[in-house]
């Protein structure tokens, strides 16, 4: 195939390929999981010959990740890992049982395209990271390390249960939230006045304001935030940057869970309104906002609408699963050249009350 | 000219654009801040300059002034007129122009007679001891300390008049933290602007329009607040001591034996509890208990109340106002609905309305005066306090009365006999007590409401000084 001029029209291509060869590997009895080689048998159509690009995607139904909850783990596992040992990161699970996804290495391929993006400035290499986010059955807790190993450093931790944080919050022991808040915090700060050469710290943004409501970050070296585990309005993210962070430190938000990956965003400048557009780590991942109606249709450029996430990987195939997030689609920037998603919150955000947490 | 206005946050007086913002009916733009910003703010302390108590009652004093009747700034390259502020709050909140007026003359009153009103709440406090922390009363050595030095207040939206209640601690040399309430925005700004024109000092004045977590934050930081909330809210914050909480008021008129069968007498009393302000204060009553004629009453106030119709804004004859959230209006509607068809409450305003009680005049809703006749104070109908002239009216034996009460922000208690007066006097449930013929929405403000501010914003301390 010959490379296109247009970057749009390039990586939309890429794209493509990498779906036929996906669906190829996900469809085929060869090297497909059972849960998706049973389906297609019921299905009525082949999705190996059907599927050709994005597009086609919507033949295939919304998904839904209760099963992923509900059904045994090993329907997921590709013929082809058979028998190789996995990883199980988790997501929910607030109460009653959580939703799973397996892993081999896809969350260390997702952190080390995620370093590429990174500005040696803010996250010197070499130096070491403090992890003050959500750590137990959770994909972040190894990704962040390997991010930092991967970089040249090591990194800090501290246990951070968010599980219990939304239990307090919904029970309205609002004091119990607050305490488990400070004592996340206290952990933290005394890592950093510790241990002098950490520079780069990854956490929320809640737990980031409390840590700067007693320490300057800056003051204790840290010269890059990686913040990432719930939306952050533009407000939020100018705050951040600028009172947070003191305008020295550097400020990226990102966009990701357990289900997808690691969707970056766009540098952060007031002259866009420090409005965060994320752009899916595309192909592995596709990112597409759709009216809430008809999930079928994608929404204009610049119009709201519920994010859909497609994941695309050898380990883990997840056609169209709306997100519990709705945002503002964008067109494909020079760095990015596919859409991206831009201020995402939560969906119905507007309409009713939504627990967030410190979390 | 709506269009451009946006009207920014006030962080100690400097003012700041926020990136989020929220649309407001009448078009203008209001920032909207995050919690973080809050709370950073408040927890950074002060070092600001507080003029003496007597320094800043003139500066009330002249706010007052400034409020009632200047041109006042109100966002980069914009002033605002009076009537500009009439035509802003009356947009934006469906009230009519002679509500706004009325509570706007409320509080610029309250700012022209600070001197009395800290007098009233100070018991004759001679204003130098609270700059000196330390002096004499009535002979009696005394010591006072701040219990903050922020008091943050969480403002409704259903009265310009509402906010008389915050200013008495501007004069008491205590910096504020003002959240306005989504449809009026402009009366604390307007405040706020007439105060930094009378020379208040800027550090002392902040301006955060948030969400409920930027609430939160307030509530949570400040060493105190107000907070002005509905049932649910105010449950939320009852055990903090730090938060003077006003939810709904449940005021009530008490009909006393020996008033009972005067009750004509006392009608326009009765109209002005449940209608004045267009029903929308907690000091408006929510429920009549008479011992004799409750029948007979309830019909004669559904009709006096039934002349009250929606009008155009600026009608002078408008009294009653409009809700800015149609579907507020449409639940309300249907809860009273609901509870009327459990057996013992009849709705006596249908006699003399002509159609329903939810109509609609010019694009917005409004709810008629409803007067709900219960047979029993247990009728669910019977403990309702709504934003409109709703009231229910209860017959109960006078000896019963008290027992049945209930926490009671404004008792309008009719009666002469001396030993129920002393009965009312006694009981813990009552916040303001009104002893003979006053409506419940008539405020003196040298007495306490819900709580006095000068007690809530200082401690006194127990002194000794060697001779």
């Amino acid at each position: 195939m010959s490379a296109s001029p247009d970057p749009v029209a390039a990586a939309a291509s890429r794209l493509d390929e990498h779906l036929r060869e996906m669906v190829d590997w996900h469809f085929s009895p060869a090297t497909g999981s059972p849960f998706w080689l049973d389906w297609a048998r019921t299905a009525g159509w082949d999705p190996r010959t059907d599927i050709r690009t994005a597009a086609d995607l919507s033949r295939f139904p919304l998904f839904d990740d209760d099963l992923l909850r509900d059904l045994p783990n090993e329907v997921w596992i590709p013929k082809a890992y058979a028998g190789r040992p996995f990883f199980v990161f988790e997501t929910g699970g607030t109460t009653g049982m959580p939703k799973q996804r397996l892993s081999w290495t896809d969350h260390l391929h997702d952190y080390t395209e995620f370093s590429s993006t990174l500005d040696d400035a803010a996250f010197p290499p070499g130096s070491h990271w403090l992890m003050a986010g959500p750590t137990g059955p959770r994909r972040l807790r190894l990704a962040i390390e390997h991010l930092a190993q991967l970089r040249g450093g090591s990194c800090y931790f501290l246990d951070l249960d968010p599980r219990w944080v939304k239990r307090c919050i919904a029970a309205g022991d609002f004091a119990q939230a607050e305490a488990y808040k400070y004592h996340v915090v206290d952990q933290a700060i005394t890592i950093l006045r510790h241990r002098r050469n950490i520079r780069c710290l990854f956490t929320t943004p809640k737990i980031l304001e409390a840590m700067a409501e007693r320490t300057s970050l800056p003051g204790l070296g840290i010269a890059g935030v990686f913040c990432g585990g719930t939306s952050m309005t533009p407000q939020t993210v100018r705050f951040l940057a600028e009172e947070v962070l003191e305008g020295v430190a550097r400020f990226v938000p990102t966009y990701g869970n357990t289900l997808m990956g690691l969707a970056c965003s766009l540098p952060l400048t007031a002259a866009n309104g420090w409005s965060v557009i994320y752009h899916a780590p595309q192909p592995r991942a596709i990112l597409r906002v759709v009216d809430p109606a008809d999930p079928a249709r994608t929404v204009d450029h610049g119009a709201w609408g519920r994010v859909e996430l497609t994941t695309l990987t050898r380990e883990f195939f997840m056609p169209r699963l709306l997100e519990r997030d709705e945002a503002r689609r964008t067109p494909p920037s020079s760095r990015f050249p596919w859409d991206g998603v831009a201020d995402v919150r939560p969906f119905g955000a507007q309409s009713g009350k939504i627990i967030e947490g410190v979390y | 000219m709506s269009d451009a206005i946006h009207l920014p946050a006030l962080r100690r007086g400097v003012t700041y654009r926020s990136v989020d913002a929220l649309r407001l009916a009448n078009g203008a733009e209001i920032s909207q801040v995050n919690s973080g910003l809050i709370r950073r703010d408040l927890l950074r302390g002060t070092a600001a300059e507080r003029p003496p108590v007597r320094r800043m009652i003139a500066i009330c004093r002249e706010a007052g002034a400034r409020f009632r009747s200047a041109t006042l700034p109100l966002c980069e390259g914009i002033q605002q007129s009076p009537e500009d502020f009439l035509s802003q709050v009356a947009a934006t909140g469906g009230l009519p122009r002679t509500l706004i007026r009325a509570g706007m003359e409320r509080v610029a009153k309250v700012l022209d007679d600070m001197e009395q009103i800290l007098a009233g709440l100070s018991r004759g406090l001679d204003p130098a001891v609270i700059d000196d922390g330390i002096g004499q009363q009535a002979g009696i050595p005394v010591s006072y300390h701040p219990t903050t030095e922020v008091l943050s207040v969480v403002l409704p939206s259903n009265s310009p008049g509402v906010n008389a209640l915050w200013l008495p601690a501007i004069a008491l040399r205590t910096a504020v933290a003002i959240k306005p309430g989504r449809d009026d925005p402009w009366t604390p700004w307007r405040i706020i602007q007439a105060l930094l024109a009378a020379g208040c000092p800027a550090e002392l004045l902040s301006f955060y329009p948030t969400d409920h977590e930027g609430s939160h934050a307030l509530l949570r930081t400040a060493g105190r607040s107000l907070l002005f909330g509905d049932a649910a809210v105010a449950k939320r914050y009852a055990r903090d001591p730090r938060v003077e909480i006003h939810g709904p008021g449940h005021s009530k008129v008490l009909i006393g034996a020996d008033h009972a069968d005067r009750w004509r007498d006392h009608l326009d009393l009765l109209v002005k509890s449940v209608a004045a302000n267009s029903g929308r204060s907690c000091i408006n009553a929510s429920a009549i208990v008479t011992h004799a004629h409750a029948d007979v009453l309830a019909h004669a106030l559904a009709e006096r109340l039934g002349s009250m119709r929606p009008r155009d804004l600026d009608d002078p004859a408008a009294d009653l106002a409009g809700f800015s959230n149609a579907a507020a209006a449409e639940l309300i509607d249907a809860a009273i609905t609901a509870g009327l068809a459990e057996p013992g409450a009849a709705d006596i305003s249908a006699t003399y309305r002509a159609g329903p009680r939810l109509v609609v005049h010019r694009g917005r809703s409004y709810l008629l005066p409803t007067v709900i006749r219960c047979t029993s104070f247990d009728h669910p109908l019977a403990r309702k306090e709504y934003p409109f002239p709703y009231c229910a009216v209860v017959e109960l034996p006078q000896a019963g009365m008290l027992g049945r009460l209930g926490p009671t922000l404004v008792v309008s208690a009719l009666s002469d006999d001396p030993v129920w007066r002393r009965q009312l006097l006694a009981s813990p449930l009552i916040q303001r007590l009104n002893l003979g013929a006053m409506a419940t929405s008539h405020v003196q403000w040298d007495q306490p409401h819900e709580g006095n501010l000068f007690e809530f914003l200082y401690h006194r301390r127990a002194v000794q000084v060697a001779a």
